[in-house]
């Protein structure tokens, strides 16, 4: 239109042109000019204007495409039946290990065999347990967890399986199925996320690594700014120290309380005591007696376990990227007392089968630092011992039949350990390490063991615990 | 067994009788949104923020006294896009609290509701330690604020209807103002238009694209990593022939790797408040960017 209007101006312009002689004329032309150009100058400006309101028009429509295309690729992955995958995730891990004693003839002495797999890991190269996790919400009150661990010569073990409310209210949560039990510090954390490649002692001995509960767990925190958790566990108690005892009702009970904060920003703390009792029905083991006889010992009656848990961290300003240490450590005492039944009949048959009290009392605890001294690299040191504390056997003490001699595993021992650890993680998912320890939980000297370790997690990112 | 029953109840009643303020409760995952709650909220809101402007908002635990904040807040304001996803959740299911779960009003993602800029193609953690959802560090871009400041005096006020005029009110004098300072900001910021630096983390990518700055290298080889010698030295060789103005850290970033390209390329390195509470001038979201710029502005001639 504009172009057409300066064509048509030009045109009267050029046939006008021989009629211009006169200068009034001319200046009225002159005159007219002006004002169309006047008139041309406005309309410009008009155009340009509305030119720059469609551009900015445009530059909005193509914000809310982009807006769209977001959405668009948030959602491209979330349609159809696999939608509502839960979060996988798979940790692999492998040893190299060299030890000075035959890691299959490891046992605590002084202890009643917990019947976890406690030894150091096989010579030579060895895959660890291979861990499977599924975790999703339910629906808007429950969540589900699911954590199997593949072993490595075959079959899977349930290491958790459980669901957990998500809408109680006033600061509680339940949890039913199988779950690692809330008591102490480390019985909650999966071995991968263990700062060692193995538990301390006075879990080998006293849990059997780790407490897993059939059960239900009730937890509640308190309102306050200080966390003030409290909790309790009923469970069918059939793992160490209780044993599958075919009965109705609750087997094992646990209560716990723990409470933790901030101190400055450069450390968290937490601390608590928790507290097991379980009613083992002929929780048995196998032992040798004096002159090389099989022997199979039950033990009936009560068992109960306190635990004094502590953890410090640290890091300048909690920036845990670059340096950060941590200190923790755990005491716990274990109480039984009951019948136990040394039976030698499938053996020697020597003295058949016995029963009379049993009584011990037995302590233990470790305390180990990890120091992270620049990014990536870590150094950590553990200190773990058992005490024998008293055990009173009936049965020798009786002096009738067998002597202290003819309950080898149950000889007076205090195993301590020391343990060095280096490891290396070039980021959060991938991790080898290096473990060397003195172990002395067999009286015969000291097994020199010597662990290379992988660990590395795929999948959906894992949980940073406390 | 029993009687630790009966202690139990006992303390647990002795402790639920503490006093409960009207105020609404808010945890707030990283210090810049701490700041605006505070903005939006003014004294009808308790604010506890979960972390400081020194961490690194990735690397954080599911600390006790997260879980203690978390159990009372009425509303967490986070960031989203997966930055809290090593620890927020954790909180969630530990907390015992059912107003912040996800879906619930009280759990509040200020990345929902801007644009993210990376969102990646592929994704592999062999790219590092990727964002799925996009670049979730948004609050470096003052549009984005607007939008969030939006959204979050939205949610405030569906969660304390009482206080609801009072936020608006507070909210509408904010964006006043925060609309004036970007204008102010963008005109201060001219000579930074096409200044190219060297970033520590793509932390900085919404600031960078807001003041058509250009990015010409991180010194993490990959999102996540740690910078290796062989990355700075490629680094070095790249600034050799295509130079830079600076190199930038946030707070929180290792300064080592930064100080020595600084050194080697001999180009300044730069030390970003990143969020409230980075630097001694950092006290607000309004000095957050006075002070950023001011930075840059210093190295830009």
């Amino acid at each position: 239109m504009l172009k057409g209007n300066l064509v048509a101006a030009a045109i009267v312009f050029a046939f006008a042109g021989p009629a211009l002689a006169q200068d009034d004329e001319l200046k009225k032309i002159q005159a007219e000019i002006q004002q169309m150009k006047e008139t041309y100058e406005r309309r410009i400006e008009a155009l340009e204007k509305r030119l720059a309101e469609a551009e900015k028009k445009a530059g909005k429509a193509e914000q809310t495409a982009a807006n769209a295309e977001t959405a668009a690729t948030s959602a491209t992955n979330r349609t159809g039946e696999n939608a509502f995958n839960p979060a996988v995730s798979l940790v692999l891990q492998g040893t190299y290990a060299r030890t000075s004693q035959d890691p299959n003839t490891f046992h605590i002495t002084g202890f009643v065999p917990s019947g976890g797999e406690v030894g150091p890991p096989k010579r030579s190269f060895g895959l660890g347990e291979t861990e499977l996790a599924l975790a999703a919400n339910i629906d808007p009150y429950f969540r589900g967890v699911a954590i199997t661990s593949l072993a490595p010569d075959g079959g899977a073990d349930v290491e958790e399986a459980y669901f957990q409310t998500l809408a109680l209210p006033s600061g509680f949560t339940f949890k039913g199925g199988r779950f690692f039990s809330g008591i102490g510090y480390q019985n909650e954390q999966h071995q991968h996320a263990w700062d060692f490649q193995d538990a301390p002692l006075p879990y080998k001995a006293f849990l059997g690594n780790q407490l897993k509960q059939d059960g239900v767990q009730l937890k509640w925190i308190a309102p306050t700014d200080l966390l003030v958790e409290l909790g309790a566990e009923f469970s069918a108690g059939d793992q160490f120290p209780g044993s599958d005892r075919n009965k109705n009702g609750i087997g094992g009970s646990a209560i716990f309380g723990h409470i933790g904060g901030d101190v400055g920003s450069s450390y968290a703390w937490r601390t608590g005591l928790s507290y097991l009792k379980t009613s083992p029905r002929n929780r048995s083991y196998e032992d040798t007696n004096s002159s090389g006889s099989a022997v199979t010992n039950s033990f009936s009656g009560d068992a109960k376990l306190w635990v004094a848990d502590a953890i410090l961290k640290w890091a300048p300003n909690g920036n845990s990227t670059i340096t950060n240490f941590k200190l923790q450590g755990e005491y716990f005492r274990f109480k039984q007392n009951g019948q136990l039944t040394y039976d030698d009949t499938a053996g020697s048959a020597l003295f058949g089968s016995l029963t009379d009290s049993f009584d011990s009392r037995q302590s233990g605890w470790y305390l180990q630092g990890v120091y992270q001294f620049v990014p990536q690299w870590r150094l950590g040191y553990r200190y773990d011992r058992l005490n024998f504390g008293t055990v009173i056997n009936g049965i020798v003490l009786n002096g009738l039949g067998p002597t202290g001699a003819d309950f080898p595993l149950l000889a007076n021992h205090g195993p301590s350990r020391n343990t060095l650890m280096f490891d290396w993680s070039l980021t959060e998912f991938s991790r080898f390490r290096l473990q060397l320890a003195a172990d002395k939980s067999r009286p015969g000297g000291t097994d020199n063991q010597v662990l290379v370790q992988y660990i590395h997690s795929l999948g959906a990112h894992g949980a940073h615990k406390f | 067994m029993l009687s630790w029953l009966r202690c139990g109840v006992v303390l647990t009643g002795l402790l639920a009788a503490q006093p409960v303020f009207a105020a609404l409760n808010v945890l707030a995952c990283e210090p810049e949104w701490g700041a605006l709650t505070k903005e939006l909220g003014g004294d009808k809101v308790n604010i506890y923020v979960a972390t400081n402007a020194l961490q690194d908002p990735h690397h954080i635990e599911a600390r006790p006294s997260l879980i203690a904040h978390a159990r009372s807040a009425d509303l967490v304001v986070c960031t989203g896009a997966e930055l809290e996803i090593g620890w927020m959740p954790l909180v969630q299911t530990q907390s015992g609290n059912p107003k912040i779960q996800q879906g619930q009003r009280g759990y509040f993602e200020a990345s929902r509701y801007v644009v993210k800029l990376e969102v990646p193609q592929r994704v592999d953690r062999a790219q590092g330690d990727i964002h799925p959802g996009g670049n979730p560090h948004i609050h470096l871009s003052p549009y984005n604020v607007e939008k969030v400041a939006a959204a979050l005096a939205e949610r405030m006020s569906q969660i304390d209807g009482a206080d609801a005029a009072y936020f608006q009110t507070r909210t509408k004098s904010f964006l006043d103002r925060w609309r004036q300072a970007i204008s102010r900001w963008e005109k201060e910021a001219a000579p930074l238009k096409g200044m190219p630096i060297v970033v520590y983390h793509k932390n900085f990518s919404y600031f960078i694209s807001w003041l058509g700055m250009r990015e010409v290298g991180e010194l993490e080889p990959k999102p996540g990593l740690p910078p290796t010698t062989a990355h700075l030295r490629d680094l070095l060789a790249q600034l050799a022939k295509t130079p830079a103005k600076a190199v930038v850290r946030a707070a929180y970033n290792d300064p080592r790797a930064v100080e020595w390209l600084s050194e080697q390329a001999k180009i300044p390195g730069v030390t970003l408040p990143f969020t409230v509470g980075g630097t001694d001038a950092a006290k607000d979201l309004f000095s957050l960017y006075d002070d950023t710029l001011s930075r840059l502005l210093a190295v830009s001639k």
